[in-house]
């Protein structure tokens, strides 16, 4: 289950980096939240959502993005979508 | 015989350098279809053409450094013949050197092309950017006076900024502690720097901004647009900042004052809305590209449209219609959460439109305090083509339209017909 999680957030790196090249992975801390730590704006957010959705085929309502704060957040909720 | 010359992409763009060429002599080309990848200081843009033909000569080649208004490519119009290549010569203010060393209609180097007889009287002196020439004039310099440091020597609008200033031009600040980064893209970052500052130090002293600025209830439209978004695929969905692109171009139809280009003196208003859409660029600097007919397109068109013009944006990858026609600009702070950006116009532009964050606030309503999503919305303008009446008729207007959201949806705007009938 720990190895799922840390491929997980190994893939949602990758792809948050595709939007953000500039991001170092290990400079961000993954309990804290995300927009705080990389600059992501609106348009940034919602491609950095498509590409979840594209690589997982999870479907991410509007009305859930309040729960997606953190990198945690991400991982656990697609964590959760994907049992 | 048609002359496509390298267009400027932007009022601060002296020179470019020609990437690539997507034609070769013979090939027919249509109107719009992009031939050339040119760099500037802030993208490579892909240059589109303006008249149907078949390009006859490359006149510069890859890699090579010219002014704005440099000839790049000669074209015959359909049903025209090439002339021998003697004839050609001889029409064209070109030494008998370079005739004699190009019989043949391939691409002529351009080390060996005369300069243009308007840029240039006599061999000691050098190009002078069409945008040099003019700041040169209102000063009342002599821009063949200035040394230049453009490309081909040519005088820039930053060389004529510099001999203006009659001091030593400003050295580019770097931190001593600054992490090394690639050479090629600080030169840009640079560039790009030097390109912004020449063109906001021309507003600023050019352009007499008037300033207002409107609270804007969102509460229906976030409401309409979370309702509208919450049935649909995700790659559907539409974000906010479209939403207000809409608005301002309905807005504009009844102050179309807003909306154009100052030039000589005097004000051209446009029929269509082409907003120009700030966008940061990761690692500094920004652009402005137009998204083109904004008034004319459904919702979720221009949503589509926006997504692709970031992207590219930030790829560097612009058309030339992009670069040349925005005839507003609209930048979006809010993302940094700051409330109002009172914004810089971009010339030959009358206008620019900043919006700041959305945030829950009191209002009053009906007599009672009441927390709402609340938005500001600020008008830059130039007094020269409007008055802070006019600009407060347009802030009202996009607060009345921004109230009734689905109108601004899908019904595309009729477009104006009549700039002028503003009342």
């Amino acid at each position: 289950m720990s190895t799922d999680r840390a491929a997980l957030m190994a893939t949602v790196l990758t792809l948050l980096r595709a939007i953000a090249p500039e991001v170092e992975p290990g400079t961000l801390a993954p309990e804290r939240p995300l927009r705080q730590q990389v600059d992501l704006d609106s348009m940034d957010w919602l491609n950095f959502l498509l590409s979840l959705h594209e690589r997982f085929g999870v479907s991410i309502p509007e009305s859930d993005y309040a729960q997606l704060v953190s990198l945690n957040n991400v991982v656990d909720y697609l964590q959760a979508r994907l049992g | 015989m048609i002359e496509f010359k390298l267009p400027s992409l932007g009022a601060d763009m002296d020179e470019g350098t020609l990437l690539e060429w997507h034609v070769k002599p013979g090939d027919t080309v249509k109107r719009g279809q992009v031939v050339a990848v040119v760099d500037t200081s802030k993208a490579a843009v892909d240059v589109e053409i303006w008249h149907d033909g078949v390009v006859h000569e490359l006149r510069v080649a890859v890699g090579e450094k010219v002014p704005v208004d440099t000839v790049l490519a000669t074209l015959l119009a359909p049903g025209e013949v090439a002339a021998a290549p003697a004839a050609a010569s001889a029409a064209a203010p070109e030494p008998l050197a370079a005739a004699a060393t190009a019989p043949v209609a391939r691409p002529t180097p351009a080390t060996q092309r005369a300069p243009e007889p308007d840029k240039l009287s006599a061999t000691t002196r050098h190009p002078v950017s069409p945008a040099a020439r003019r700041r040169a004039k209102e000063l009342g310099m002599d821009p063949d006076t200035v040394p230049g440091t453009g490309a081909q020597g040519s005088v820039t609008l930053a060389d004529i900024e510099a001999a203006a200033q009659a001091a030593p031009a400003p050295v580019a600040a770097v931190a001593p502690g600054a992490a090394p980064s690639p050479a090629l893209a600080s030169d840009r970052q640079k560039a790009m720097r030097k390109a912004i500052a020449a063109a906001m130090s021309r507003s600023k002293r050019e352009i007499p901004h008037y300033y207002l600025s409107e609270t804007i209830p969102m509460t229906r439209a976030l409401d309409w647009l979370q309702q509208r978004n919450e049935g649909l695929p995700m790659p559907e969905r539409i974000l906010t900042a479209a939403l207000l692109l809409k608005a301002v171009a309905a807005a504009l139809q009844r102050t179309p004052e807003l909306n154009g280009f100052y030039r000589d003196g005097q004000f051209e208003p446009s029929v269509a809305v082409h907003a120009g859409v700030a966008i940061s660029l990761r690692g500094g600097g920004l652009v402005a590209p137009a998204l083109h007919d904004v008034g004319a397109k459904p919702l979720a068109q221009l949503m589509r449209e926006l997504a692709d013009l970031v992207k590219r944006a930030r790829a560097g990858s612009l058309r030339s219609s992009e670069m040349i026609d925005p005839t507003i600009t609209i930048t979006n702070l809010g993302e940094q959460s700051v409330q109002s950006v009172f914004g810089v116009i971009y010339p030959p532009q009358v206008a620019l439109v900043g919006f700041g964050s959305i945030d829950v606030r009191p209002w009053v309503e009906g007599g009672k305090v009441r927390a709402r999503p609340l938005l500001c919305a600020t008008l830059a303008a130039d007094h020269r083509a409007s008055d802070g009446h006019r600009g407060a008729l347009f802030l009202a207007e996009l607060l009345e339209l921004l109230q009734q959201p689905q109108t601004l949806a899908d019904a595309s705007n009729p477009t104006p017909i009549q700039p002028g009938d503003t009342t």
